[in-house]
């Protein structure tokens, strides 16, 4: 691996946080106290959808405890505007009412109030006393029926865009997106096989495990103090300056360290209601959600359906692909379609691709980002159908995706040409896996998909400092969700030349460091790497300054190596080589303190591909599935720490195989959540799993200066269908609807009983 | 909710009168792991009355009489009853019943009482008690009497209890060489489910031939059943393929479970007759090394 | 019903604590004696990020009156490292990068010591059962399950 190029990039140093987590001492979300702290709780709307038509707070005010109650009268109405938020895209005047409800209440447990009280059981027995006057409403919450005429409308004013003509009346369907590339009619009639099926996912959490907390304290003069736990502290402090109309540099986010994200921490939920309950009185408020409220009222990734058709040539040339994809946005515009779309036949080199997306509301939380937003559920269709026409042609399922391979200058359906790629050295790597090239065990089966994901750039900012004794402190400003510290103090070592244990990575917050877009997008170690590079070279840069000052020279006449300005050579003159720890001791004579700073919109993100391989059994009796052997390959670009590298891959596999088994929203017929617990909502669980395997590609970035891609989505796209191919290929059955539980590979294999015992 | 208090009796007497002086509003605590759930829910009414039964011996206490035969106090842990010398090698379908509930962290705190009292049809540890025949000492203010373990759950989180009654214990029979039991579960994960059908098995073997058993089937209905059809299929035969078959038709015949989160009504009464031959299996299998 | 005083002993240290007959042990650990360590993923016992271990045996705090502590030994993620020096778990699962984002790290780590004092020879089957009860949702489990089975084959003095 990159242990032969580098010194220190590819080697398993220990994370720079490991004794705080070991330990109990690192400090997350609801970790966070102040003297004087009162407990803020939220009054959650019971009905799935219902016109607020009146909230007296009155005898809450008065009980005794209770220092602030707030509705949505506390809230400044917001436009109609868009604003980036991860990598999804939000609509003020949708969030602040998200946040707290104005009009109507869209989703059982949306917020309609909150309380600020000296204790917990006071807080509580305030919201008992809030009365609020609802008129229910007709409600509606899976896509296809949120799509028919008739649905209950969410919204009076949402007109679907994207739609010629432009439509008379509002409707559920917030957006239509179309990407088209060659011509799929004329594509399809060359095409000598034809695959076609409908597909169905269902919505699932992101399941981190500690839920969301913060703790807002805004002082006599405005000036706000939070702590979050959050992927995004810039985020925060962005949305609680538009939504509370405070001027953003008066607001100061510190992040927790945080207990999961996967994308669900990159928008705000309690943060805005607890600066309102702290200015209103005058007091630190602090606010952490309960399990059930996390599933009941936090966005989770949409269901939809995918209807998928690809079509073929005998030897496998795929010469047509369509789908149409429709996606939960939960209650209000926003589901993440676009990427959905824009992944779904991205792994392949097709002339002719026509995909259509719809973006739904439906009485649900507005959904938010969760690890590759999108990708896994187009996947699931385009990825099971591949292996349908692999199973039709006889053809190996590697083999067949090899022949259809994107490669760089491969152009993509949505617009975008790849640069170098490694989907096609995933593939091999996949053939040439031991795991691949063993038989499946005795009553096993084995399935192998394809995934993929763009990854970010955006922007970051970084400094890196020299402290009076020649030690460094690397500072950024992305919450570390999954081992991102260590690797920005392997870069910044490796470019330095000195050990790592003499980097000290920090993750300031909103007011220590520039702009930072938020951890996500798998973009940390790329942009935010960047930025620590760059920001290590400008040091590097002003050493030589100062070394040169020193030394009386040009400053061009010094190099930079092994942590020490050196002369370029013997005409420069004969001088010891002048460590950090020397320049450092006379920084104050020859210019003051040696820092260097960078801040970019990091562009050139490498795009990631992984191929996953799982052999798993199925009890025919009870369609209990039981995964025996996993391996997870990607291309990671340069793997910075190959520990943290598998970690993701790990992680993600995993969160897939639930999300493909077990994983699912249940809902009443009143709409309302059945599963809000980690008890019915089934995740994985330790005695659930083998090991993960992972094979690691290297194929660098070109755009990156350690051939940096990112690495933590991709791992969840492939897993959906792995394991649905597999299932087939295992019982002859072909599931097309998730999740793969139990009660339902029985009832398809009772249904297709009939039919197999007469094959 | 500072309305609730609690307290910790030190004998059964002084536990049955604080059941009574709350005059419906106590809750005995066992190992917590339902009630406190409820609590941490809101669903404890506020005056209610914690009592925590566990400073209490007879409570605590595994003996082994001999034979087979155990009195096993309503507030051993699942840990507990698992570490103990013998209890597992006698009952270790009944043992395994117990270990199932939840998590280690559970089995450190649940207790089969707490599982029977808490009165949900999907309880692990009943159907084997049923199986096993398990007789449950109930004590209340009209003093103490025996009751079988089947004829305490009512419905749905409720008992056949008298008001101030509380389970003290449970005892296991003895039994004759070539006996032994089974429970087995199906849950949609490896652990931390809710059994969807839960069944115990417990059988005696002679010279091949099944001379007694009893089925116990849970999750399929309001309360946990005893499958007499079953065990009647089952006695007398080789436990051959007709005759497990007619046991399993006899506990799909007696479901009446409901479609929810967990399962379906086809998919439930289908694995009924499953579990039932795999338990059956693994019981005769015991039995044989007995 | 007024407060209950309860004395206990929290990581070898005698605690006295004011509690309400109905809060939970991890409250208090969490709320009143500043050891956050111990953390609430769930509050009903489905995560295991709240374990502890009480006179010997592993619970979930979450599940246990806090009003129970009186006379018994507690003993939370806090008391594992003694002194500056990491128990063996802790090490490896640094080491072994049995972690990411780390919520759910001291409960895996309470709960793997207590396998590991019942039994330093388990399976990997044994270990991932012994584990079910807690959950995580970053690492996938597999590093965590390497990480335990390696202090085991440490305890045991395995050559390799």
């Amino acid at each position: 691996m990159s242990k032969q190029k580098y010194k220190w990039i590819g080697t398993r140093p220990d994370r720079p946080d490991g004794a705080d987590k070991v330990t109990g001492r690192a400090r997350f979300g609801a970790d966070f106290n102040m003297p004087g702290q009162l407990i803020g709780k939220v009054l959650r709307s019971p009905h799935a959808h219902a016109l607020i038509k009146s909230i007296d707070i009155s005898a809450a005010e008065k009980l005794p405890g209770v220092k602030a109650v707030v509705t949505s009268k506390d809230f400044p109405e917001q436009p109609n505007l868009i604003v980036p938020t991860g990598e999804m895209q939000v609509n003020l005047r949708d969030i602040t009412r998200n946040v707290m409800a104005r009009e109507k209440a869209l989703y059982e447990s949306h917020p309609v109030a909150a309380v600020a009280a000296t204790t917990d059981a006071i807080a509580n027995a305030a919201l008992a006393l809030i009365k609020v006057e609802y008129e229910v409403l007709p409600h509606v919450i899976d896509v296809a029926e949120a799509m028919k005429d008739g649905a209950p409308l969410l919204h009076d004013h949402l007109i679907t865009e994207g739609v010629k003509p432009v439509p008379t009346k509002p409707s559920n369907i917030a957006k239509r997106i179309d990407n088209v590339k060659g011509d799929t009619d004329a594509g399809f009639k060359l095409a000598e096989i034809v695959v076609e099926r409908d597909y169905t996912t269902q919505p699932v959490h992101q399941g981190y495990i500690e839920p969301h907390a913060c703790l807002a304290s805004m002082a006599e003069d405005g000036q706000v103090q939070i702590w979050s736990t959050t992927q995004g502290h810039f985020q925060v402090r962005g949305f609680c300056s538009r939504l509370l109309n405070i001027e953003t540099s008066q607001i100061r986010v510190t992040p927790t360290e945080i207990g999961g994200g996967f994308g669900g921490k990159t928008v705000v939920y309690l943060e805005p209601v607890a600066v309102m309950l702290s200015k209103k009185s005058g007091k630190p408020v602090k606010m952490v959600m309960s399990r059930d409220e996390v599933f009941r009222a936090s966005g989770p990734a949409p269901g939809g359906t995918v209807h998928v058709k690809i079509g073929a040539k005998k030897d496998g040339t795929i010469v047509a692909a369509e789908c149409t994809i429709a996606l939960q946005a939960g209650a209000f515009p926003g589901s993440p379609v676009g990427p959905a779309c824009w992944t779904s036949f991205a792994c392949y080199d097709i002339p002719n691709i026509k995909v259509i997306g719809y973006d739904v509301v439906s009485n649900r939380p507005k959904v938010a980002a969760y690890r590759a937003p999108g990708a896994p559920i187009s996947a699931w269709g385009v990825e099971s159908t591949i292996d349908i026409l692999a199973q039709e042609l006889r053809m190996d399922p590697i083999d067949l995706r090899l022949k259809n391979a994107a490669a760089k200058g491969t152009k993509t359906s949505y617009g975008p040409v790849f640069d170098t790629i490694g989907f096609v050295e995933t593939l091999e790597a996949a053939k040439k896996s031991e795991h691949y090239k063993s038989k499946p065990k005795p009553g096993m089966a084995r399935g192998v998909a394809a995934g993929f994901w763009f990854n970010v750039g955006a922007d970051s900012s970084a400094a890196a400092h020299v402290a009076e004794d020649g030690t460094v402190t690397i500072i950024s400003g992305n919450p570390d969700i999954g081992g991102s510290r260590a690797s920005l103090a392997l870069m910044a070592a490796e470019e330095l030349g000195v050990d790592y244990d003499k980097v000290r990575p920090v993750i300031a917050d909103t007011s220590s460091i520039g702009f930072n877009f938020v951890t996500g997008g798998s973009r940390v170690t790329f942009a935010t790497g960047l930025a620590v590079v760059n920001s290590v070279r400008d040091l590097i840069r002003e050493c030589k300054v100062r070394a040169a000052k020193t030394w009386g020279v040009d400053p061009d006449g010094v190099i930079w190596e092994n942590g020490c300005a050196k002369p370029a050579g013997s005409n420069v003159g004969e001088f010891e080589p002048l460590s950090l720890a020397q320049l450092a001791a006379t920084a104050g004579k020859t210019g003051g303190p040696i820092n260097g700073h960078n801040q970019l919109n990091a562009q050139g993100a490498g795009p990631g591909f992984g191929v996953h391989i799982v052999d798993l059994k199925v009890d025919r009796d009870t369609g209990i599935v039981e995964i025996g052997r996993y391996t997870a390959l990607q291309d990671v670009g340069t793997a910075i720490h190959p520990s943290y590298v598998e970690g993701q891959m790990q992680g993600g596999a995993v969160q897939g195989i639930g999300w493909a088994l077990n994983e699912e929203y249940i809902y009443s017929a009143k709409g309302k959540l059945d599963n809000a617990g980690f008890l019915d909502y089934r995740m994985p669980v330790a005695s659930d799993l083998p090991m993960i395997e992972t094979i690691i590609v290297e194929v660098a970035n070109p755009h990156h200066p350690y051939g940096v891609r990112g690495v933590g989505e991709v791992p969840i796209v492939p897993p959906l269908a792995t394991v649905g191919n597999a299932i087939a290929r295992a019982t002859g059955v072909r599931m097309t609807d998730l999740p793969m539980s139990p009660p339902r590979v029985s009832a398809a294999l009772d249904a297709a009983a009939p039919r197999m015992a007469a094959e | 909710m500072t309305d609730i208090s609690y307290s910790s009796p030190k004998t059964i007497d002084e536990a049955v009168s604080a059941m009574v002086a709350a005059k419906g509003a106590g809750r005995i605590l066992a190992g917590g792991t339902d009630l406190l759930v409820q609590l941490r829910a809101g669903f404890v009414k506020p005056g209610s009355i914690i009592v925590d039964i566990k400073k209490i011996a007879e409570m605590t206490s595994i003996e082994d009489k001999g034979g087979g035969s155990f009195r096993v106090g309503a507030a051993v842990t699942g840990m507990q009853l698992h570490d103990h010398a013998t209890f597992g090698k006698a009952w270790p379908g009944v043992l395994e019943a117990v270990n199932l509930i939840g998590s280690k962290q559970i089995q450190g705190r649940a207790s089969a009482g707490g599982n029977l009292c808490n009165a949900s049809p999907a309880a692990d540890s009943v159907p084997a008690l049923v199986a096993a025949g398990a007789m449950v000492t109930v004590q209340g203010p009209k003093g103490r009497r025996e009751v079988a373990v089947e004829k305490i759950p009512a419905g749905p989180g409720r008992m056949t209890l008298e008001p101030g009654e509380i389970v003290v214990g449970f005892t296991l029979p003895a039994r004759p060489a070539g006996s032994s039991d089974a429970y087995l579960r199906l849950i949609p994960r490896t652990e931390m489910d809710i059994a969807v059908v839960g069944l115990g098995v417990s059988l005696t073997m002679k010279d091949g031939t099944c001379t007694a058993a009893r089925v116990g089937l849970g999750a399929v209905a309001p309360t946990v059943l005893l499958v007499e059809a079953a065990a009647k299929a089952l006695v007398g035969s080789k436990l051959d393929a007709a005759a497990l078959e007619a046991a399993a038709a006899a506990c799909r015949a007696v479901c009446k479970p409901i479609d929810d989160k967990r399962g379906t009504i086809v998919y439930r009464t289908k694995i009924a007759g499953v579990l039932l031959k795999r338990a059956t299996a693994i019981a005769a299998a015991r039995a044989a090394k007995n | 019903m007024a407060k209950l005083h309860v004395t206990t002993t929290i990581n070898g240290e005698p605690t006295e604590f004011l509690c309400e007959p109905t809060q939970a042990v991890l409250d208090v650990l969490r709320d009143q004696l500043g050891l956050t360590g111990t953390k609430e993923g769930c509050g009903s016992g489905d995560c295991g990020a709240c374990t502890i271990i009480l006179d010997g045996s592993m619970v979930c705090s979450c599940l246990v009156l806090a009003a129970e502590a009186e006379g018994k030994k507690i003993d939370t993620i806090e008391g594992m490292a003694k002194g500056d020096q990491l128990h063996a778990l802790q090490q490896k699962f640094i080491e072994f990068a049995a972690l990411q984002c780390g919520i759910c790290t001291p409960g895996f780590l309470v709960a793997s010591r207590a396998l590991l004092e019942r039994n330093n020879n388990p399976t990997e089957t044994e270990v991932r059962y012994w584990l079910a009860g807690n959950l995580c949702r970053c690492t996938g489990y597999d590093k965590i399950v390497r990480a335990v089975m390696e202090v085991a084959a440490d305890m045991r003095g395995a050559t390799r």
